[in-house]
């Protein structure tokens, strides 16, 4: 089969890349990773997302072979390499402080890779060369790591992770060290290279924004497992747990028990649309929680019909922020909770001012069901 | 309040140096004119200046040969103790094994055991296998005193190494003897330098077990000097006590700036 990913990237074959089965790391008594399961595509690019401590570097470092796993399986191409050393593993790997040689030129950490594989000397420069020309840093070939700024740095890493065309990249959390307007640049530069190249990417970062940017699919890390692989519009649109729906993007939970097809809570009772209701297929009283993003919540008066096929729940304006391109409205609800709503500006809108009783209205296919705490 | 107790500070300070100058500097300072006197005896003043003294140095084969003797002993030491302590703090900061400390605690110990006690040791340890009053000899007791400063010095080098750029090297196809040749070793070096300098001194001013393991036939330039100070107390001591002196001070300088040199990031 000859597949298109969501991003539109060529997949060229339908080859497994790599492979990870049953992945467990203990350190001591702790499961740092506890048992993952991951294919990943020839030519995909796929990012590991999760807060710090979710097992996601120690997933990557155990890739690459610099970590030994306790128990579990990692393939690539098919070959187990659970035993083979980091040197013999064939993986390009960029670090988050760049790990360039502070003792040699550009230049020579490009060529190091080359050396190692007894590339000829004629042939590796001209690679070098044209890994310079990649990352748009031609001349810069004679500069000393020091001599460089950290985006400069980066990508000349970047450089010395693919020359040798490994046959995985791994990158972990690459542009934490810069600042927000680089980091967006390389985000792009680093998706155009390593589409360009068709390289084999997997990703660590818990910037979420950058996973949604970069990735063909993502992999949601909790507690050490992977809590959910999808594009970034499936978790977005369609989280399956509280945790992917609290940890991805702004929502508005609402807290109650799953009862004929709605969700039941002090503050009102909400219909859930047949098709979240059957992803989430929640035993009847089990605890719910119900899912609105903010740009799906409308502000209307309390006084007036509810369209059909709405839920709504009253709520009191607390602050109104101007952003720009949205309106955000901070409300409260009678228990007090918090909500955001934002509303898009440049459309017909009616402006709400702090301490307006108002009602929030949603459309029942709006609201993703997942289990509540305790479920 | 403060101001006054800054004062007392900077009081105090001053007085600590003069001490210092006068009783630890001092003596080694005030040895190098006694070596240019015209006068007969070792004395302070000296009298009037000539380089006679220098001249007897060079002239009497116990110098001479005390000198070269040392200069090839400290050489030696610090060329095998760099790479034994080079080696040790490799395996001390990288290695996993059971009693690590304490390994450690025991490559260190010579800079706490007492001298003399080494000394007598190393004496009756060596003399069963025909060692003492030989270069061989000579070189492993001072390497065995030396070795903990390198270890200490590479283990510094070591902690301010990024390990990082270790684990890029082994990504990017390099085994771990290519990793230490390309990428620790270059990184490292300035420790490894200056420790090689620190025992190359340790090795160059060593007296008290120097004294156990010569034999008339073997004399290094410290214990001829003690010898000869037991003897006749002539300035001929002082020249030689300059000479030793402009040689500590020397590498010791070229050790700092080995230090200074730009850290790895």
């Amino acid at each position: 089969m000859s597949a298109h990913l969501p991003s539109g990237r060529a997949v060229r074959t339908d080859r497994t890349a790599l492979a990870l089965r049953g992945l467990r790391k203990m350190f001591g008594d702790v499961a740092a990773v506890a048992g993952v399961d991951l294919d990943v595509q020839e030519g995909e690019f796929i990012t590991l997302l999760g807060p710090s401590g979710s097992g996601k570097t120690t997933t990557l470092r155990m890739i690459a072979g610099f970590t030994e796993q306790s128990a579990g399986s990692i393939e690539i191409d098919g070959v187990d390499v659970s035993t083979v050393p980091p040197h013999k593993r064939d993986v390009g790997m960029v670090f988050q402080n760049y790990a360039l040689f502070p003792h040699m030129t550009s230049a020579e950490n490009i060529e190091f890779p080359l050396q190692m594989r007894k590339v000829p000397k004629a042939e590796a420069k001209q690679k070098v060369a044209d890994a310079l020309k990649l990352v748009k840093l031609d001349s810069y070939g004679p500069r000393y790591p020091r001599q460089m700024s950290g985006g400069q740095q980066q990508r000349i890493a970047l450089a010395r992770a693919v020359v040798f065309q490994p046959r995985l990249l791994l990158m972990d959390e690459p542009l934490g060290a810069l600042d927000k307007k680089l980091r967006e640049a390389l985000q792009l530069e680093i998706m155009h290279i390593s589409r360009q190249l068709g390289a084999t990417v997997i990703y660590v970062t818990h910037d979420q924004e950058e996973a949604l940017v970069m990735s063909d699919r993502i992999a949601i890390f909790h507690d050490g497992k992977i809590e959910q692989l999808g594009s970034g519009e499936d978790l977005y649109e369609r989280p399956i747990s509280l945790f992917v729906a609290d940890f991805i993007g702004e929502s508005n939970i609402l807290h109650g028990k799953f009862a004929g097809g709605s969700v039941v809570a002090e503050l009102g009772t909400w219909r859930v649309g047949d098709a979240a209701a059957a992803r989430a297929s929640l035993g009847a009283d089990s605890p719910a929680a119900l899912v609105v993003r903010p740009e799906r919540l409308r502000l209307i008066p309390r006084t007036g019909d509810v369209p059909a096929g709405v839920n709504t729940v009253d709520a009191t304006v607390t602050d109104v922020l101007y952003l720009g391109s949205t309106r955000k409205y901070e409300l409260r609800l009678a228990n007090g909770q918090g909500v955001g709503v934002r509303q898009q500006l440049g459309g017909p809108e009616t402006t709400w001012n702090p301490a307006d009783e108002v009602r929030l209205a949603w459309d029942v296919d709006a609201g993703v069901l997942v289990a509540g705490r305790g479920a | 309040m403060t101001d006054s107790f800054r004062r007392w500070n900077r009081s105090l300070l001053v007085v600590f140096g003069v001490f210092v100058i006068v009783f630890l500097i001092g003596p080694s300072i005030v040895i190098v004119p006694m070596g240019f006197t015209a006068g007969q005896s070792l004395s302070f003043p000296p009298v009037g200046f000539s380089l006679n003294w220098y001249g007897k140095m060079l002239s009497d084969p116990a110098w001479t040969s005390g000198f070269i003797n040392s200069f090839q002993v400290a050489v030696c030491t610090a060329v095998v103790a760099s790479v034994l302590g080079t080696m040790t703090a490799l395996g001390i900061a990288r290695g996993r094994f059971p009693g690590k400390t304490i390994a450690n605690a025991l490559i260190l110990s010579p800079l706490v055991v007492p001298v003399i006690v080494i000394g007598i040791g190393m004496f009756s340890f060596f003399v069963r296998f025909k060692l003492s009053g030989t270069l061989v000899g000579m070189v492993i007791a001072h390497t065995a005193l030396s070795v903990p400063y390198v270890v200490v010095s590479v283990s510094t080098s070591l902690r301010s190494m990024d390990r990082n750029l270790e684990m890029a090297a082994a990504n990017l196809g390099a085994n771990p003897w290519r990793t230490f040749r390309r990428i620790t070793l270059p990184l490292i070096m300035p420790g490894v330098f200056a420790g090689a300098l620190f025992a190359f001194l340790e090795s160059w001013d060593e007296v008290v077990v120097s004294i156990f393991m010569t034999t008339t036939k073997f004399r290094t330039l410290p214990v001829v000097m003690w010898e000869q100070v037991r003897q006749v107390v002539d300035p001929t001591v002082a020249a030689v006590a300059t000479v030793l002196l402009a040689t500590t001070t020397t590498v010791l300088t070229l050790a700092l700036v080995v230090r200074r040199q730009t850290p790895v990031r």
